[in-house]
């Protein structure tokens, strides 16, 4: 067994509103900054130990699809990275 | 008939939920969810509040509860489930109905009376309307706006199974008396089942007629009757 960390960001699809980054862009822009858009997204970094990185990365994805994300609103990427010793 | 009001850590308004159905007469009775769900429970309702403090998204957690393997079972037996408010976000996110809640388009909590204009009067949750009706009922949510996608919102709508939109006081489905950004002004559906419905106002909340408000809210309940 290898030990990993499995990155899961989750994110709006596009095309679906974003109320909440739409009021910190424009919270951004009174503080004087320029931006063309901002978008949001949530990080989870899930450790844990697998046999290989896929099937780290099998073990996470599931994850997503039941939980972290929601299919009706949500895209997610996994990312798997061995954990340093 | 033994309506089950589960209650989840956070939930608030299972006690309004039993009260509001005594007054329709359907005994109800609270459940907490570790208790599991009573065998000869005739209804499920899955009320209002802020299940596990609305983590990850509204509803999200609670939908995930064994209890829950329990109520979806009930539902396809055939038993009623009603999701209101953060119950119709756990019925969503349980998949008992399609689409999802999420932020509303203003960001903010609202709290609120609103208009609904019944779609359908041929489910047991509306049956006591005639199509075309427009109610008065409370909303208090921050995740309202209901999302699905184009084809799923079709099939929905060809269907029949859109209970309620968001209309002014005369019926009209406009943006404007949309409060909170909802695809098709939707604030209510039908599962798969016509027995399975979730809505985001409150009915339970507009059941009692000495708080002085509206009394519309009754009729939903009539569909445990």
């Amino acid at each position: 067994m290898t030990a990993y960390t499995a990155t899961v960001t989750v994110r709006l699809k596009r095309g679906v509103l974003d109320p909440e980054a739409e009021t910190t862009q424009k919270t951004l822009e009174r503080l004087g900054f320029e931006l063309a858009d901002l978008r949001s997204a949530d990080q989870f970094e899930v450790d844990l130990d697998a046999e290989s990185a896929d099937a780290a990365a099998e073990r996470a994805d599931e994850m997503a699809q039941r939980l972290l994300a929601n299919p009706t609103l949500h895209d997610y990427d996994v990312v798997v990275e061995e954990r340093g010793a | 008939m033994t309506v089950s009001v589960v209650q989840f850590g956070g939930s608030n308004c299972d006690r309004d939920a039993v009260r509001a159905l005594d007054r329709v007469g359907v005994d109800a009775e609270r459940v907490w969810h570790e208790d599991g769900l009573p065998a000869d429970s005739e209804g499920v309702v899955l009320p209002g509040g802020f299940s596990y403090g609305d983590y990850l998204r509204a509803g999200a957690m609670a939908a995930h509860s064994p209890i829950m393997n329990e109520v979806r079972a009930a539902a396809e037996d055939g038993v009623p489930v009603l999701g209101v408010c953060n119950g119709a976000q756990i019925g969503s996110e349980s998949r008992l109905t399609p689409g999802a809640f999420t932020t509303n388009r203003s960001a903010r909590f609202q709290c609120e009376d609103v208009f609904l204009r019944v779609e359908n009067a041929d489910t047991p949750w509306t049956e006591a309307y005639e199509e075309g009706d427009v109610i008065e009922l409370p909303i208090a949510h921050g995740e309202g706006r209901f999302e699905i996608d184009d084809a799923a919102y079709d099939e929905l709508v060809d269907d029949d199974r859109v209970l309620f939109r968001y209309c002014d006081a005369d019926g009209n489905v406009t943006d404007e008396a949309n409060p909170n950004g909802s695809k098709g002004n939707v604030a209510g559906i039908l599962g798969e089942r016509e027995t399975v419905a979730v809505l985001m106002p409150h009915p339970e909340r507009a059941a009692l007629a000495e708080l002085g408000g509206s009394t519309d809210g009754q009729g939903v309940l009539d569909g445990f009757a």
